[in-house]
């Protein structure tokens, strides 16, 4: 008997020979148990993010096996680290680039707030220039923290609506931030 | 005909036959290119597989360390040098105590000494570590880094033990240490100490020998010694050249002086001169901890700090309880200690090489100017014109093995 | 520690270079001293390139910033020399109106950056720098962040401040 556990299905009308759900749940059960994470890390919480994908914590038994260094073919953006003013207009065409639908984790103090370094040249948060969907507190943010955090999206990305990217509500909040 | 496309506009570009080629194609890796390891931005111009020349950018992670050093009183700059060269935290954390503690002329006892070779020569291998087993994965070596990761945490758990924290450790105060060493951080320590050396054998015997390995490595990034000192290297990579400086021979800080270790040096300089060197400061580096931990025992237990009350701040249940500590304490932190106003230069072998800290004091509370001499930053500047004609894929080991850490390097 | 004491430092230096060097001292055991920005070139080139001294290591380049002063933007240089193992600090001041000092890229190749950095955060014009541009803030920034009169945090941020004690 093997200890390996397969991902619950959602709740349905079950009977003999069929299982009915909605469309919605069934995808959200996929699509949140094979995230793609970009690590956007520049930082020291990248290198904690190095320990979670190491041996140790192994991120990868949570669906996120490929980190994927493409924008294009990615899910979920993982800010981890202090971003420069300097990098700013990259991270926002990181963000642009990727295809919907695309979740944002900011990972430790200085992506969620700018942490310790209220300075000139660091961008205060990167909820100024791209919509955040899950903080992770820290600096830096224990591995067990980013996991929770990864699991924090995994619960947004298994509730949410198909047609919410299709809103104009969605449309409006990317509007705030200048995004088509 | 009608299907011809004869507008161009900027969202439907269409390329022709006649559109101008250059024999040189450009290049842009980075800020977040998944092989550079951080955000380095170096824009080359390439012949083929051949790089030709590059342009490095830096500074995507500026973050005016220096400029808030000039607002933070002296106790709380040690969690700013956390944050410069992060895989080696403690050993950023003692350069800057100690650099207060020259300023102030305040001596160590030979415990706390000892204590502080302990923790910075770990943290020096958890540097090295990294260092050594990224380069495997940019060689197609991605085992010894899962290896070396595993081991890499039982060091997070001492300092853990000792601190509290991981990675950003902002281990001890200027005068010693915020607390003694538990025996559970001693035990694990031990532990470490008889468990990690089969391990390193083991990596060893992956990557020295191995063929593929050495093709990849040896040759690539050779650098002469003149060169080296010439863009002012220091750490590893000068010692990979056969410069044998080292900042903890020449001017011993820490009580280094009563240590018997050597300082490994290298012939060429190149990425695999580089790969052996790190090993064997690491295997150094666990003959300093095994000599600290015998001298430790024949030191009085109990004593973690010196006693300078003036500048070591006392203990939270002292201040609410005890007159004198609150008066000190409040000195402190208020800055009503007197300091003398000079200024100090104090260098410590960090992680990637000599790491210094030029303080300017104007008796105030906090540094009149105090300036970080990065070694990754002074290091990195040689990363563009070295990768002249060679081989994009060699450029990037090569990066690796310079072992650039970003937080070091913008500030 | 060093091979050459300190004191025979100040006698060869002041036989070579006489009069030009100024303002001798030694916090903890560092030669200091302070040269006119006409000599500081000449100076850094004997230091390298004597035969007893050799300080073939230029450990570093900052700017200190002293707004009370007339001259108000001092260069730091810290040069070690290797062979006697023995390190000195060589001040240049120069006047915020002028602040021009020549390059050391001439002497060492790694003085290219640090003089790049000292440039960005003070403003120093390095006269015969091959590339002075700005490294480490943005390409677009007008002012030198380092210097006093600058302030340390983000002008943007609204949500930090305190009636009582500001940021």
């Amino acid at each position: 008997m093997s200890d390996i556990s397969i991902a619950e299905a959602p709740a349905g009308v079950e009977g003999a020979g069929f299982f009915a759900t909605s469309l919605d749940k069934v995808i959200g059960m996929a699509r949140a148990n094979s995230l793609w994470p970009l690590p956007f890390a520049t930082s020291c919480c990248g290198i904690e993010f190095m320990a979670t994908m190491g041996s140790h914590y192994d991120f990868a038994r949570f669906g996120a096996e490929r980190p994927s260094f493409s924008p294009r073919q990615a899910d979920l953006l993982m800010v981890m680290g202090t971003i420069a003013k300097k990098m700013a207009p990259v991270l926002k065409q990181v963000y642009i680039q990727m295809a919907e639908p695309r979740w944002v984790i900011a990972v430790g103090a200085c992506a969620s707030s700018g942490g310790i370094f209220d300075t000139y040249s660091v961008l205060q948060g990167i909820d100024e220039i791209i919509p955040v969907d899950v903080y992770v507190p820290g600096c830096p943010p224990r591995p067990e923290a980013i996991i929770n955090g990864f699991n924090k999206i995994q619960d947004l990305v298994r509730s949410e609506s198909l047609r919410r990217r299709d809103s104009p509500e969605y449309t409006q909040l990317l509007a705030k931030y200048g995004i088509q | 005909m009608s299907n011809f496309i004869t507008e161009i506009t900027p969202n439907r570009p269409v390329y022709t036959d006649n559109d101008p080629q250059g024999d040189l194609t450009t290049l842009n890796l980075g800020p977040t290119h998944p092989a550079t390891h951080g955000v380095f931005q170096n824009v080359l111009q390439m012949d083929g597989e051949r790089i030709v020349s590059g342009v490095s950018t830096i500074g995507y992670i500026h973050r005016a360390f220096e400029k808030i050093a000039e607002h933070r009183p002296f106790y709380q700059i040690t969690p700013l040098t956390d944050r410069l060269n992060y895989c080696s935290s403690p050993i950023n954390n003692m350069g800057w105590h100690m650099t207060v503690e020259k300023l102030l002329g305040v001596e160590m006892p030979k415990r706390v000494d000892y204590l502080r070779v302990i923790v910075m020569e770990l943290s020096r291998i958890t540097d090295h570590l990294i260092c050594n087993g990224i380069l495997g994965v940019d060689t197609g070596a991605f085992s010894g880094f899962l290896y070396l990761m595993e081991e890499r945490e039982h060091i997070y758990e001492i300092f853990e033990e000792i601190c509290g924290a991981r990675l950003t450790t902002n281990i001890g105060r200027i005068g010693g240490f915020e607390r003694d060493f538990n025996d559970i951080a001693f035990a694990k320590i031990e532990k470490f100490l008889a468990k990690f050396p089969p391990i390193l054998k083991e990596f060893e015997t992956l990557f020295n020998r191995n063929r593929i390995f050495i093709e990849r490595t040896s040759g690539v990034g050779a650098v002469d010694p003149e060169t080296a000192m010439n863009y002012s290297w220091s750490g590893p990579i000068l010692r990979a050249t056969g410069v044998d400086y080292d900042v903890r021979v020449n001017e011993p800080y820490s009580s280094y002086q009563d240590f018997d270790f050597e300082i490994p040096v290298g012939t060429t300089g190149d990425v695999y001169d580089r790969f052996i060197l790190r090993n064997e400061e690491m295997w150094q580096s666990l003959r300093i901890i095994e000599q600290a931990m015998e001298k430790l025992k024949k030191e009085p237990k109990g004593v973690f700090h010196a006693d300078v009350p003036e500048f070591y701040l006392p203990p939270k249940e002292q201040v609410y309880n005890n007159m004198e500590a609150l008066i000190y304490h409040f000195k402190i932190v208020m800055g009503e200690v007197d300091t003398p106003k000079t200024e100090v230069y104090h260098a410590v072998e960090g992680g990637n090489g000599e790491l210094g800290f030029y303080l300017i004091n104007d008796g105030g509370r906090t540094p009149y100017r105090l300036h970080f001499r990065r070694p990754s930053f002074i290091n990195y500047q040689m990363y563009a014109p070295m990768s002249r004609g060679m081989l994009l894929s060699d450029a990037i080991i090569n990066m690796s093995s310079l072992n650039v850490i970003a937080g070091e390097l913008d500030a | 520690m060093g091979k050459i004491s300190n004191q025979q430092l100040i006698e060869k230096l002041s036989t070579q270079f006489g009069e030009k060097i100024t303002s001798l001292s030694e916090p903890f055991g560092l030669l200091t001293f302070e040269v006119a920005v006409e000599d500081i070139h000449e100076v850094l080139g004997l230091l390298k390139n004597d035969s007893i001294l050799k300080f073939n290591f230029l450990t570093d380049i900052t700017a200190v910033h002293y707004p009370e002063k007339e001259k108000a933007l001092a260069v730091v240089y810290h040069l070690h020399s290797f062979v006697n193992n023995v390190r000195v600090r060589i001040k240049v001041f120069v006047p915020v109106s002028n602040p021009t000092v020549p390059t050391a890229t001439s002497l060492w190749e790694g003085a290219n950056w640090m003089e790049r950095e000292t440039f960005d955060f003070y403003g120093i014009q390095f006269s015969g720098h091959p590339n002075l541009v700005r490294i480490l803030n943005v390409d677009d920034m007008t002012v030198f962040p380092m210097r006093k009169e600058y302030a340390l945090e983000d002008p943007n941020r609204v949500d930090k401040k305190d009636f009582f004690f500001g940021r």
